[in-house]
């Protein structure tokens, strides 16, 4: 199974967010990044399909210079090679541009599988997988948390809302979103770390793909969010403050 | 501005986001003269539900019905809600923000060659546009996003962005108009099968009114059983954050925050919870936000109506014994 999974870099989880004077985005110099942690879980379980099926796994990244380091991560942690989309300003483009660029440098191959995770822990548009899907032509499902390959078609475990699942079948070559916690992602070994060296990135500018697009919305503004709320403290003993509260809940907020 | 809002109802039953989309739309239609807002109902058998929605204050309501529409695939509900589109050519299309609407209104929008900006808190209506609210850095920031280019534009709005109860009703049922829906089996890919949970007990913490969560504060296991009491007496249910969950002392299915569910009860009360954006995002809504943590600094004061500091080992025995005595 040839499989690709879109991996994205984003500053990393502790990392303290500085937005720039112009509002545009935030401030990049100083910060770390890492690969984001559902496209983690995604690579995770196109190396397990590998090992168990055969075939192989493509990382593809969209990014400036920086997102290769990703590319590496996947490589030392078992896929073969690697994709990487160049763009400086990669974060001014809509869902829809970046879907359509992923898609051009993906359509160059033909995958039986496509990955990503569900949403990023940057922008978190949530739509890259199926945007990708519409734009290839192929069948998806989304926030998957179990994958079984019924030689042509795909079983998949769906997650709905509310304790919820379900099961759905689709023929392949598909595209999936993977959801955080459909396995236990592996750290890459030093003979990884290796062998990664060795492995090929192969480097696309977005320019060269020649794909027209007119964006379709844009992000004016980046902002920390206000207090949207005034907190009226009580105090007192515990048996007071649970009186008082409860006075304040049945006739003030009126919810009890 | 014509408006179009696509509801979800799964066998039957209506997703509580629905009429807060709906909500949604009457505001942004009050504020901009001519407007008139049309509500969608999809499905099979979904008559009955056409008519329940065509008691708000809608325009129109359009009935897209079909057999292959019966169980929801990507496939299906694009096609037909395509066609929808085509017919009610509206300009601003509104959706739930629902696990479904993200498994296939971005397809939709893509396959008319649109954008969409979903996952949206609120918006905002400028002089010549509507600029729209998201979080970005899983709430950390939040941005405006305007649309760029001709409509249809699609929204898709979070749970608890807005107030569900503040729907308001026509004088007159709408007109329920129905969508001739071209559908063929081999332009469905993708099979669903059964829908099952996986908890004994499962519940759907999303239609609680009341919820009393715990958070890391109540330290063990044992001690579990107090606020479980304290949620009974107060006629609720009982919700915990990831942390608790993890550790495997109440199930997942109670979890609340961005991998759990995310909920708009009228009253929600914090015990023992700091308020990482991760469990906030998914509980910031309610209407109503008590939180007792002993730490006043703790981020979950910054979304609280009532606050009280101190040690909720004094404070749920006292709440109890408050209620209890009634």
């Amino acid at each position: 199974m040839k499989i690709a999974v879109c991996v994205k870099q984003v500053p990393a989880k502790d990392a303290p967010l500085h937005i720039t004077e112009t509002g545009a985005w935030i401030r990049e110099t100083d910060i770390g990044f890492e690969m984001n942690e559902p496209d983690s879980f995604a690579l995770e379980e196109a190396l397990r399909l590998k090992e168990k099926h055969g075939g192989e796994v493509v990382a593809l990244s969209v990014g400036p210079e920086r997102t290769k380091q990703v590319i590496k991560e996947a490589l030392a942690k078992g896929a073969d090679r690697g994709i990487h989309l160049a763009d400086d300003k990669f974060f001014q483009l809509d869902p829809l541009g970046s879907a359509k660029s992923i898609a051009a440098a993906l359509k160059k191959e033909s995958f039986d599988l496509i990955l990503t995770g569900l949403q990023s822990d940057d922008q978190g548009f949530g739509q890259t997988g199926v945007l990708l899907a519409e734009l290839l032509g192929l069948p998806h499902a989304t926030i998957i948390m179990q994958i079984e390959v019924q030689g042509p078609r795909l079983k998949l475990k769906r997650e709905l809302e509310a304790g919820w699942f379900q099961w759905v079948e689709l023929p392949l070559p598909a595209v999936l979103t993977i959801q955080s916690g459909i396995n236990k992602v592996r750290y890459a070994s030093l003979k990884g770390i290796m062998a990664a060296k060795k492995k090929e990135i192969a480097v696309i500018t977005r320019e060269s793909l020649g794909i027209p697009h007119e964006p379709t919305q844009r992000v004016e503004r980046i902002y920390v969010p206000q207090k949207a709320k005034h907190t009226e403290f009580i105090d007192g003993s515990p048996k007071e403050a649970a009186a008082k509260l409860l006075e304040k809940l049945r006739h003030e907020a009126r919810v009890l | 501005m014509n408006i179009l809002v696509i509801t979800e109802q799964r066998e039957g039953k209506w997703n509580a986001v629905s009429s807060e989309t709906l909500v949604a739309a009457q505001q942004i239609s009050a504020a901009q003269s001519g407007s008139r807002v049309t509500g969608a109902v999809i499905g099979k058998g979904v008559r009955g539900l056409a008519e329940e929605l065509a008691a708000s204050q809608l325009a129109e309501v359009l009935l897209v019905e079909h057999d292959l529409l019966e169980r929801y695939t990507p496939d299906g509900f694009t096609i037909a809600l395509r066609q929808a589109i085509t017919q009610n050519k509206p300009e601003l299309v509104l959706l739930p923000h629902t696990y479904q609407v993200r498994d296939y209104a971005p397809k939709l929008a893509a396959a008319l060659g649109k954008g969409m900006i979903a996952d949206c808190v609120g918006y905002r209506a400028d002089k010549d546009k509507i600029v729209f609210v998201r979080q970005m850095f899983q709430g950390k920031t939040a941005a405006d996003v305007s649309f760029v280019g001709t409509a249809p534009w699609f929204v898709s709005f979070q749970a608890g962005a807005f107030r569900g109860d503040q729907i308001a009703r026509g004088a007159a049922p709408a007109p329920i108009t129905p969508v001739k829906v071209d559908l063929q089996p081999e332009q469905i890919r993708t099979k669903p099968l059964e829908l099952f949970r996986e908890a004994k007990q499962a519940v759907d913490l999303t239609q609680a009114p009341i919820l009393v969560a715990v958070g890391r504060g109540i330290k063990a296991p044992e001690n579990i059983p107090l606020a479980e009491k304290l949620a009974k007496l107060m006629g609720g249910e009982l919700a915990a954050s990831r942390p608790i969950c993890d550790e495997g002392w109440l199930p997942m299915d109670r979890q609340i925050g961005s991998s759990g569910q995310t909920v708009a009860p009228k009253l929600y009360l914090a015990l023992g919870i700091s308020g990482a954006i991760q469990h906030v995002v998914g509980m910031k809504g309610s209407r109503t936000i008590v939180a007792i943590n002993k730490d006043q600094n703790a981020p979950i004061f910054e979304v609280a109506d009532y606050g009280i500091v101190g040690d909720i080992f004094e404070l749920i025995p006292a709440l109890t014994e408050a209620l209890e005595k009634k």
